[in-house]
């Protein structure tokens, strides 16, 4: 198994055109044939989609709406830039979307406080923004992951940052573990989904028989979470799990890239998370280059 | 983005906010004119930095009993000499670091019959996602020691974006601050005005610290600190104005320019990476192996080879670098374009410091064959840990 998302996933693009939007769709397609059956543009309605590399055309549709009802998609990825960002968000939470994936960093932070209120009242899940996506190995690839360093197998993956997910992943690999999915839940403040629903899920997944879960500083997501993980346990649903915490070395009042990495009011400082980690029986490598090696370390007990 | 005390309270005064009459000072010759402005019978000279403390802050030309960053005077007279004292000295307070912050702009402004002080802030609050004001009773104090000595006298009030600031918010807010009288009248239009402005210029923190009762019984914001979301800068051009250059790194305006998230920090190791987590994680590996990062630099994700030699400039003419590292892992960001950018700037700024060079993921072996077939002196790394051990290596001996 896998979560979120599976070799049936079907997905509509929302900002198909760009730059940005064609070329990770190409990838998407060009991986396993992830299943890409729509774009949207609101100009661009009736015309249609050639990829460069040959892997395939997609309709184009008006509104998501309109997508939805003619393919049959169960999720959605957006590449639209900051400024129309929120209203494509709002488009799919309004077409019933089922799953959002925002990939667009950059979003202002009120637009993403006024999409969250909408969002709660929706059924609709949003991973994102500020995010790099979801993968599944060998089944589906929405955003901008490399599917080269992906092998399916027994590791669930869920991380604040993009690149540091790559290393988890391309660690994992290397030892021979493989992923059941990764995800990238993303950098920004106010996001569709904090770490928690992702371990609710991979607790829940027969396939994945351990975690790892990466955060950085700002906020206080990865002390709920090691809470969370902490009370599961002594329900007795637990999963070897191996954290990493960026930004030890980070100033306090800087925003360190992603615009939720800050430690601001003396909140948010690696330490603490770290502590809380350790406190819930994670497993926190001292190091991102040892996340792979360190859950192997854990696995052999 | 942030700004300085007095164009907070001009913004805030635009949306009709209870602010004091007040002229900002920018060049030592307008400081009797902007006192004489103003009626008395008393003046506070402020100093205008992008730092908190000010009040007990020392100026480090002046002598050890000198008064602080944040003057009140009785007479026009002393108004003036207070200003004149402080304009271009330094000023250091607990958040500006030993090396203090000189003072280029003051704020003169007319003085106030204190009854209470109140800290009042608004924020977006991560854990649940809503703008949320944060009200005590305690102002005029370092609010991190109030969180920390007394939690029970800070409230958190979220605010529903679709509702606004309702009648029962207010009477929230007037509760948490335990206003009466004429202060409980004024609260909600100065409530509803303090949201306006947050929510319409993109805010991401406003901070009135503190918030005042008059002896007459009403509101005034007597200090407030502004800092703007950089997302939204694309929807408020006119703010961009606000922003004081002097008040920024050198190195950090250079790469703001290229859309370069960058921030300067004391070690000697610079540091070139892609992606903001693997940034932070290759400062803290560099902090795990005993030395210390010169830099945080992520390039992004869609870099082009003009940007990453912008990039590598920047941390070539730092002068405390004394070896640099180039952590990539290509997800969008491809490996050929980081060589290429590196390969550029060497070219054209030459290299002075050991470059240890990991790059892993889209297009590794085209990226490490423009390395090879370079004159760049390039120490290759295997993985993170490899590169981070040779370049303390190199840096330390």
């Amino acid at each position: 198994m896998s979560i979120l998302i599976d070799k049936d996933t079907k997905i509509i693009v929302q900002g198909l055109t760009g730059k940005t939007g064609t070329f990770h769709t190409e990838q998407a397609l060009a991986y396993h044939g992830t299943k890409m059956v729509a774009g949207t543009h609101p100009k661009k309605g009736g015309e249609t989609w050639t990829a460069s590399n040959g892997t395939g055309e997609l309709p184009i549709f008006t509104t998501v709406a309109e997508a939805r009802e003619k393919t049959g998609a169960n999720a959605s990825v957006i590449y639209v830039p900051p400024a129309g960002c929120a209203a494509a968000i709002e488009e799919a939470i309004d077409a019933e979307i089922p799953l959002i994936i925002t990939i667009t960093e950059g979003v202002p932070v009120l637009d993403m406080v006024r999409v969250k209120e909408k969002l709660d009242k929706s059924s609709s899940r949003l991973i994102g923004p500020n995010c790099p996506g979801v993968l599944t190995p060998d089944e589906c690839k929405i955003g901008i992951m490399p599917g080269s360093i992906f092998k399916k197998g027994s590791v669930g993956v869920v991380s604040r940052s993009g690149t540091l997910t790559y290393e988890a992943v391309f660690q994992t690999t290397n030892a021979g573990l493989g992923q059941t999915t990764a995800v990238g839940i993303g950098g920004d403040p106010v996001k569709g989904t904090e770490f928690i629903d992702m371990l609710e899920m991979f607790l829940a997944d027969d396939e994945t028989k351990s975690i790892i879960m990466i955060g950085e500083i700002g906020g206080s997501a990865e002390e709920e979470a090691a809470q969370f993980l902490a009370d599961e346990a002594k329900k007795g649903r637990k999963k070897p799990t191996v954290g990493f915490i960026a930004g030890r070395t980070a100033p306090p009042g800087r925003t360190m890239g992603h615009a939720g990495a800050v430690i601001s009011g003396g909140k948010g400082g690696a330490e603490d998370k770290i502590a809380a980690m350790e406190a819930a029986g994670i497993r926190v490598s001292p190091s991102p280059a040892q996340l792979g090696t360190t859950l192997v370390d854990l696995l052999k007990g | 983005m942030n700004i300085h005390e007095y164009q907070a309270k001009q913004v805030l005064k635009g949306f009709g906010a209870p602010i004091a009459n007040g002229v900002p000072v920018l060049t030592a010759d307008e400081i009797d004119k902007a006192v004489d402005a103003l009626p008395g019978p008393v003046w506070v000279v402020k100093s205008q930095i992008h730092a908190g403390g000010r009040g007990k802050g020392k100026f480090k030309e002046l002598a050890e009993d000198a008064k602080g960053g944040v003057r009140v005077s009785f007479s026009a007279d002393e108004a003036k000499a207070h200003a004149h004292e402080m304009f271009g000295n330094t000023l250091v307070t607990k958040q500006t670091g030993p090396e203090g912050k000189q003072v280029n702009r003051l704020y003169i402004e007319d003085g106030a019959d204190i009854e209470s002080e109140l800290y009042c802030s608004l924020l977006v609050n991560r854990e649940t996602g809503k703008v949320s004001f944060v009200a005590s009773t305690e102002g005029g104090m370092d609010i991190e020691a109030v969180a920390e000595d007394t939690p029970d006298k800070i409230h958190t009030i979220d605010i529903d974006h679709s509702d606004g600031v309702t009648d029962a918010k207010v009477a929230d807010l007037v509760a948490a601050f335990e206003l009466t009288g004429a202060a409980a009248d004024e609260a909600p239009a100065l409530f509803r005005t303090l949201y306006k402005a947050f929510t319409e210029t993109d805010m991401s923190l406003l901070e009135v610290n503190p918030l005042i009762v008059m002896k007459n019984g009403s509101l005034r914001v007597l200090d407030a600190k502004v800092s703007f979301d950089g997302n939204a800068e694309f929807r408020h051009a006119d703010l961009q104005e606000l922003r004081d250059l002097s008040e920024e790194d050198a190195k950090e305006i250079e790469a703001s320019k290229f859309d370069l998230a960058y921030v300067a920090l004391d070690g000697d190791i610079g540091c070139m990476v892609n992606g903001a987590g693997l940034a932070m994680a290759t400062m803290d590996i560099i902090k795990l192996y005993g030395a210390e990062p010169a830099n945080f630099l992520d390039v992004g994700g869609g870099a082009t080879t003009e940007k990453v030699t912008a990039a590598f400039k920047i941390i070539t003419g730092d002068p405390k670098v004394k070896g640099i590292l180039v952590n990539i892992f290509g997800g969008i960001m491809r490996c050929d374009v980081i060589a290429e950018g590196v390969v550029t700037a060497v070219k054209e700024v030459g290299l002075k410091v050991p470059l240890v060079v990991r790059l892993e993921g889209t297009n590794v072996e085209e990226g490490k064959a423009i390395l090879n077939n370079s004159d760049v002196d390039v120490v290759a790394a295997d993985d993170l840990d490899d590169a981070a051990q040779k370049i303390v290596k190199a840096v330390k001996g």
